[in-house]
């Protein structure tokens, strides 16, 4: 990096995105999918924050955690969609407010 | 100072494209907004020289999870309009929340920045060498000191996969098209499933 930019842009950057995922569950309760994409956003913030650091202090590690992020975000991704599916199946519509199978 | 311009055209890319995805009232612009968002993140990690990691965010975000939440926004026959009816009223509590919690992250930054937390030196055994590219200085790291993590990894992909296909499959009625019967296919002989015939010139084979 140079003088213009610093880890503190990065950071930013970072806070900025985490902010808009937490941000997006809260204007979109109901929207389950957008909710999920939401938790997207916020992990992508924790990369974008990870290779930052990593690039500022010289240590690969950061990279290999991001790399492992990825994979929980990914296996996140696809359980949480399939729990979506069957819950459309049972139900026929995929609004969180009414979730109460539950409550017994 | 090109990178200046170039770090500025992608964080306020991917910051517009992030607006956008919890903005927008259709679920499926929304996951194109998602999709530009993952590109421009890449190239925030192509600027401080992760290749790899950004090489994987294409691939894996891009290519597997965005089309998977386009497969099952599209599977979903849902009046999206309908659930959009709490927006309003949810917004000025989730705008309160965004915003005290932004101002924490710019006042941990600017806190960092004004001088920080000496924990330690900063001297990394997991440096990259100097004529080394990144992606063999992730590979000596994955390979070599993070063995068991990266297998560990690869568990929880697993276990991902199984618990997907297991949620989502649905056995077929008896007797439905493309069903299999396992048992059938492997006991069935050649002499039951072909015959010889000998049709003479110009006739037709009945079968």
């Amino acid at each position: 990096m140079n003088e213009f930019i610093g880890i503190e842009h990065f950071l930013v950057v970072g806070a900025i995105l985490f902010v808009l995922g937490v941000l997006g569950i809260f204007i979109n309760r109901k929207n389950v999918i957008v909710i999920l994409m939401s938790v997207e956003l916020i992990l992508l913030a924790v990369n974008i924050n990870l290779v930052a650091f990593s690039a500022h202090m010289g240590d690969l590690v950061g990279q290999v955690f991001a790399m492992l992020v990825l994979t929980v975000a990914a296996a996140e991704a696809a359980i949480g969609l399939a729990i979506l599916v069957i819950y459309y199946r049972g139900r026929g519509t995929i609004a969180v407010d009414d979730v109460n199978r539950m409550k017994g | 100072m090109i990178q200046a311009i170039a770090f500025y055209l992608f964080a306020g890319l991917v910051i517009a494209s992030a607006v956008m995805v919890i903005l927008s009232r259709n679920p499926v612009h929304s996951v194109l907004w998602l999709i530009l968002a993952f590109f421009n993140a890449a190239g925030l990690m192509v600027l401080v020289g992760a290749e790899f990691i950004a090489m994987l965010l294409v691939i894996v975000y891009v290519g597997a999870v965005a089309v998977l939440f386009l497969f099952v926004v599209m599977m979903l026959d849902i009046d999206f309009a309908a659930m959009r009816a709490g927006f309003v009223r949810n917004f000025p509590l989730g705008l309160a929340i965004a915003a005290v919690l932004l101002a924490e992250l710019i006042l941990g930054v600017g806190a960092y920045n004004a001088g920080g937390l000496e924990l330690s030196e900063a001297t990394s055994a997991a440096a990259q060498m100097p004529g080394e590219s990144n992606i063999e200085a992730i590979g000596r790291l994955l390979y070599g000191r993070y063995i068991f993590l990266f297998e560990v990894a690869g568990i929880i992909l697993l276990v991902a996969m199984i618990g997907a296909i297991v949620l989502t499959h649905r056995e077929a009625k008896p007797g439905a098209r493309g069903r299999q019967d396992i048992s059938k296919q492997i006991s069935r002989r050649p002499h039951e499933a072909t015959v010889m015939k000998n049709p003479d010139v110009g006739q037709g084979v009945e079968l």
